[in-house]
């Protein structure tokens, strides 16, 4: 079965590949196909078709224009919101993680097992348990209804992946070369800098990818604790759906879901590499 | 002891000292992680407290015992919630499971184009599930997407309206769930198969093995830990689904694609009964405990297993 001389079933193995490939497109191909096609002609047609007019004027509409909730400024407010939260959110995470990572595979300290597996927990602790203290810490810091507070929660929420991520990651490199550093007198700060922080690039960006595309696609925190103008461009699309309900405008519509979904398919063309992997890490908890 | 005093001063002060220089170092260490664990402890604590409670919009003490839960329990949208979650677990589950095992055995038959076509299966991953629900509510919406396009080429009997169907809509989401996230089962078992044992294979054929016989008495055997780990991870996925719904049915028609989590969200956010969401919330992690505790008790009879080998 795995050599090359079975020459009818090969043919019906690139048969059945690309029919299914072909499926898995179907979405995207109709969602850019009906970005560029005018509100009238999806009517009078089907949302599947090729464009009798190319209506690029969806994108400017959808980007600068479009009315969410009685704010007639596109989906440019809401992706700036969402960039906002989504790259802090990342970079500090991403950081903070590494360290941890860091400190509980390496440098070892007291109880280092116990905080760790606490925080592993968070991969499975639902978002429903968490929405209501959630809800309490942001009015009582005062960031409820503001970016920093959703890049406060993205944060701390992130820790728990990116110190299993880097920790996995970091287990592998010798500890004699840490216990001879710190023979050398090397501290924990230099250690990291020196030895740890040059070994991590690889691990790093499959770090920051995973962060990006979870921060970035949540949906959520963003609706429960954002409204209006602060809501990221998740939450938008869905205000979006429900304001154009009466008066579909369906190509302005597939022109923003396009921008919205952009970001996050641009890594995935750029570094799908690295978002497998990715997959795969966060897959063997 | 009036010598040994001011040497354990000393001693001690050395000690404060060397310990306030390792201060940043110990904040370091101990801030970011006691922030992680201490919020989920306490996170979860507390909504299971007030789960106990009366609490109605804002959380108040008191102890009301399991009130809460049998009265959300005895909600029909928490009963029609639950029964959905166990045909759209099952359902997207298993399906995925298939069509992520199929895909993987067709790509590992050293088929041209792989890496583009991998990609093609993986890529709805990296979009979120609020652009996957809104994209399938066009396809699907019998006025709009497929049902209108095959009318339209002239086959007017044509019905595809499972998403104003009661009985069917769930199965809509069950659709754009397979299609988001088979990739990612595919990619797992992938990886599965390229790690099988070349000689094994290899003696199975000279043993006279044909393709079919190869697959089920030797490769597949060796995927069940992976199909273990896969299907753990789609259940987790299944029972907090709630963006997905939300952007596709909005869990209609009707109340016909409730799944817990939107339940959830409805008893705190719109009704108000803090109680009552806190207890539908609890309800939710038993439920991924009865997956997660068993897996979790596999994984370690494993470990301990290939410890002894």
């Amino acid at each position: 079965m795995r050599d090359t001389s079975f020459a009818p079933g090969r043919i019906l193995i690139y048969l059945i590949v690309s029919l299914i490939a072909a499926a898995y497109l179907v979405p995207i191909i109709v969602v850019v196909l009906n970005s560029l096609r005018t509100s009238e002609e999806i009517a009078q047609t089907s949302m599947i078709g090729w464009p009798q007019r190319w209506a690029w004027s969806n994108y400017g509409i959808a980007w600068a224009d479009f009315c969410v909730a009685q704010t007639c400024a596109g989906i440019r407010p809401y992706m700036l919101n969402s960039a906002l939260v989504t790259i802090p959110a990342t970079i500090i995470s991403t950081l903070l993680g590494a360290v941890a990572g860091y400190a509980v595979s390496l440098w070892r300290f007291p109880g280092d097992r116990w905080i760790y597996g606490i925080v592993t927990l968070g991969l499975f602790l639902p978002q429903q348990m968490r929405l209501l203290p959630w809800t309490i810490v942001l009015r009582d810091v005062g960031l409820i209804n503001t970016l920093s507070g959703l890049v406060m929660i993205h944060t701390i929420q992130g820790l728990s992946f990116t110190t299993l991520f880097c920790r996995n990651y970091y287990v592998a490199i010798p500890q004699e070369l840490i216990r001879a550093a710190r023979v050398d007198g090397a501290g924990f700060y230099r250690i990291f800098w020196r030895i740890v922080l040059p070994l991590s690039p690889p691990i790093l960006i499959v770090t920051v990818i995973w962060q990006f595309t979870h921060i970035w696609n949540e949906f959520l925190y963003g609706v429960t604790f954002t409204t209006g103008q602060q809501q990221p461009v998740t939450a938008a699309l869905i205000a979006l759906t429900a304001a154009v309900a009466d008066i579909p405008q369906y190509g302005v519509q597939s022109a923003a879901v396009m921008i919205a979904a952009l970001p996050t398919l641009l890594v995935y063309v750029f570094g799908g590499r690295y978002f497998v992997r990715g997959l795969t890490a966060g897959a063997v908890k | 002891m009036t010598h040994a005093v001011p040497a354990a001063v000393q001693l001690s002060r050395q000690g404060t000292l060397s310990a306030l220089r390792r201060l940043p170092e110990y904040l370091t260490i101990w801030v970011p992680l006691l922030l992680s664990a201490g919020h989920l402890v306490s996170f979860a604590l507390w909504t299971i407290w007030v789960s106990f409670t009366p609490s109605t919009l804002l959380p108040v003490s008191g102890w009301v015992g399991l009130r809460n839960y049998t009265s959300v329990m005895a909600t029909r949208n928490w009963t029609i919630a639950f029964d959905n979650l166990l045909l759209f677990g099952s359902g997207f589950v298993l399906l995925s499971l298939l069509i992520g095992l199929v895909l993987a055995i067709l790509l590992d038959q050293r088929i041209r184009g792989e890496n583009v076509l991998r990609s093609i299966f993986l890529y709805p991953m990296a979009v979120s599930f609020v652009v996957t629900g809104t994209v399938w509510s066009w396809l699907l919406n019998p006025g709009l997407g497929i049902q209108k396009l095959v009318n339209g080429l002239g086959w007017t009997a044509f019905r595809f309206d499972w998403l104003i169907d009661r009985d069917m809509a769930i199965w809509t989401i069950v659709i754009a769930a397979v299609w988001q996230s088979s990739g990612f089962a595919m990619a797992l078992f992938l990886a599965g198969l390229r790690s099988v044992d070349a000689d094994l294979v290899k003696a199975a054929q000279i043993d006279g093995a044909g393709p079919i016989r190869l697959y089920r008495r030797v490769i597949l055997p060796t995927l069940w830990p992976i199909t273990v780990t896969v299907v753990v991870i789609q259940l987790q996925f299944a029972i907090t689904t709630f963006d997905l719904v939300r952007a596709l049915t909005g869990g209609g028609p009707g109340i016909a694609t409730l799944l817990p989590a939107l339940v959830v969200y409805d008893f705190m956010f719109q009704r108000g009964l803090l109680a009552r969401g806190a207890a539908a919330a609890v309800l939710m992690l038993l439920t991924l405990l009865a997956v997660l505790l068993p897996y979790a008790a596999w994984q370690y009879a494993q470990r301990r297993k290939a410890a002894r080998a």
